[in-house]
């Protein structure tokens, strides 16, 4: 797996758990230095065995991890600059689902390295959608969750009110359905196209 | 946005390109995109003349709409004559000579950022809406940030290898037990010395005694021998002196300036003085002295490693014989002496 995604979980362990509660992690992964490069590559086995590691220390399901590490992508500090990439998919938060098929084309856009697993809008009608994630890699990993998270999140950044439902995988793919209630519900965060730096 | 089925070609043009200007025949400006109101500011903006807002840099052409209507379709570079400048790329559109799609015998032009849309962006305060629903401009900028991101990104990653190699360089040059240099440092240290001009000092020191301690007392007391030596070494040389474990119990000192025959001598006998004051080790005590061979770079025409360790060598060779315990500066009648020694082979002690 890219070193950017075993970066942002490893990012988000520390910011959220400590230092300590990291090092732990990435001893019982077997991670030394305890420490991922945001710009090498890892094998997926060692993303997979780092995310059980932290579930099994914090005593909490891999999915509720997932769904936190997606959060965190937007909501914290850390990961501003991410987040400023994600605004720039849209102008409100239903331009931002209807740019969610882009996301892995983006993202390669930006590192030609990083390889997301494909991500699909369907529009039900009535403001509900559907996206489904496919299965990335040698599996393992549910990017399902993380998308929960980070929609979730994106939600809140817009000002938007959704409803969020994990709907479990079939196959090899998992879905996750949206109810968007209100567009502008919140004033959201700001966001300026020039403000970066 | 929203738009509802348009009434006149200016509605059409403000969803299409928001930042355009309709100009009547005498060139003033009858209608602007709602970002070219943002950009150029919306007051007084209506009836002013295109040329007193602009100049069209590239290509020439006479100010005034029939210039204008000739450039029709090529792309026109213009900047704003005040401040801030601005640069636009555009295209201008003549319309018709009957008053259909606007004014008779005037132009539309239409205009856009460029490559400065990063910067344009920052200065007008624009957001994603001031942009054309097909312009690129917003993916541009995500380029442009994700660009900076991932080049961060990798400029960090490169700072750490830098450091990491540099501390990788460092232990390749450190003796462990003494953490003073070892043999490898010598090529680099003496070509540093020599590139740099600067007369120097190269001693040869061969510890005496020492393997009777290492006998005796065992290796332990041989490290702590060892680790003493070093300290002396260290303190009794100064910051651009190099101090060079070459072997078990051998040292090469550069010692730079302090060339003259009788600094060196002192510098020398002090040396030999300190290694001589017994060592404590556990209960016992281990004594030792030290030979010291040295050679002066002024005394070569060009100097080299090579060269210089070899004389060093001999006066250390020298010193041994003399009875141990002194140091022995080179002359070449030494290189003589040695090709037919008096007294025979020195045994290690």
């Amino acid at each position: 797996m890219h070193g950017l995604i075993n970066r942002a979980m490893e990012l988000f362990l520390r910011d959220t758990y400590g230092q300590e509660a990291w090092e732990e992690i990435a001893r019982r992964a077997e991670l030394a230095p305890p420490e991922f490069e945001a710009m090498l590559d890892y094998p997926d086995a060692l993303t997979v065995d780092v995310l059980g590691q932290a579930a099994e220390l914090l005593g909490k399901p891999e999915a509720e991890v997932l769904e936190d590490i997606g959060t965190y992508l937007v909501s914290h500090p850390t990961a501003e600059a991410l987040r400023r990439l994600l605004r720039f998919s849209g102008a409100d938060f239903t331009d931002f689902l209807y740019s969610l098929d882009d996301l892995p084309a983006r993202a390669r856009l930006a590192v030609p390295q990083l390889d997301l697993p494909p991500v699909t809008l369907t529009d039900h009608g009535g403001q509900k959608f559907s996206v489904t994630v496919g299965q990335h890699g040698t599996g393992g990993f549910g990017f399902g969750h993380v998308l929960l998270g980070l929609l979730r999140a994106m939600a809140d950044d817009y000002g938007a009110l959704v409803l969020l439902e994990y709907k479990g995988r079939s196959g090899r793919a998992e879905t996750v359905e949206v109810q968007l209630l209100e567009t502008a519900f919140a004033s959201g965060r700001s966001f300026t196209l020039g403000a970066a730096g | 946005m929203k738009a509802d089925a348009i009434e006149t070609s200016a509605a059409l043009l403000d969803v299409l390109c928001p930042m355009c200007l309709v100009l009547d025949a005498r060139a003033q400006i009858v209608h602007a995109g709602p970002t070219a109101r943002k950009v150029l500011g919306a007051t007084g903006l209506i009836g002013r003349h295109f040329f007193d807002l602009f100049e069209v840099k590239r290509p020439r052409l006479d100010p005034g709409a029939p210039g204008l209507r000739a450039a029709g379709g090529r792309r026109l570079h213009c900047v704003l004559r005040g401040p801030p400048r601005t640069e636009f790329k555009g295209v201008a559109v003549p319309l018709p000579e009957e008053q259909v799609l606007g004014p008779a015998g005037g132009v539309v032009v239409d205009l856009s950022f460029g490559i400065g849309v990063i910067d344009a962006v920052g200065r007008h305060d624009l957001c994603s809406a001031d942009f054309a629903v097909t312009d690129l401009a917003v993916e541009m900028l995500y380029l442009a940030e994700a660009k900076a991101v991932v080049t961060d990104a990798w400029q960090k990653l490169n700072q750490r290898l830098h450091g990491a190699k540099a501390a990788a360089e460092e232990e390749a040059y450190t003796d462990t037990l003494t953490g003073l240099c070892n043999r490898r440092a010598l090529e680099p240290v003496s070509q540093r010395l020599i590139a740099s001009g600067e007369e120097f000092v190269l001693m040869h020191l061969d510890l005496d005694f020492f393997k009777s301690v290492n006998d005796t007392l065992g290796h332990a007391a041989g490290d702590h021998v060892l680790r003493r030596v070093a300290q002396i070494l260290r303190t009794e040389t100064r910051d651009g002196d190099t101090v060079i474990r070459v072997g078990g119990d051998e040292f090469v000192l550069f010692l730079e300036g302090r060339t003259s025959e009788e600094e060196l001598a002192r510098v020398a006998s002090r040396l030999i003085q300190r290694l001589e004051q017994p060592v404590a080790f556990n209960a016992e005590v281990a004594r030792i002295s030290a030979s010291i061979g040295s050679t002066r770079s002024s005394s070569y025409a060009e100097p080299r490693l090579a060269m210089m360790m070899d004389d060093a060598d001999l006066a250390l060779y020298a010193a041994k014989q003399a009875g141990r315990g002194r140091h022995v500066a080179f002359k070449p009648a030494l290189r003589k002496a040695v090709e037919s020694p008096p007294g025979g082979a020195v045994t290690p002690v």
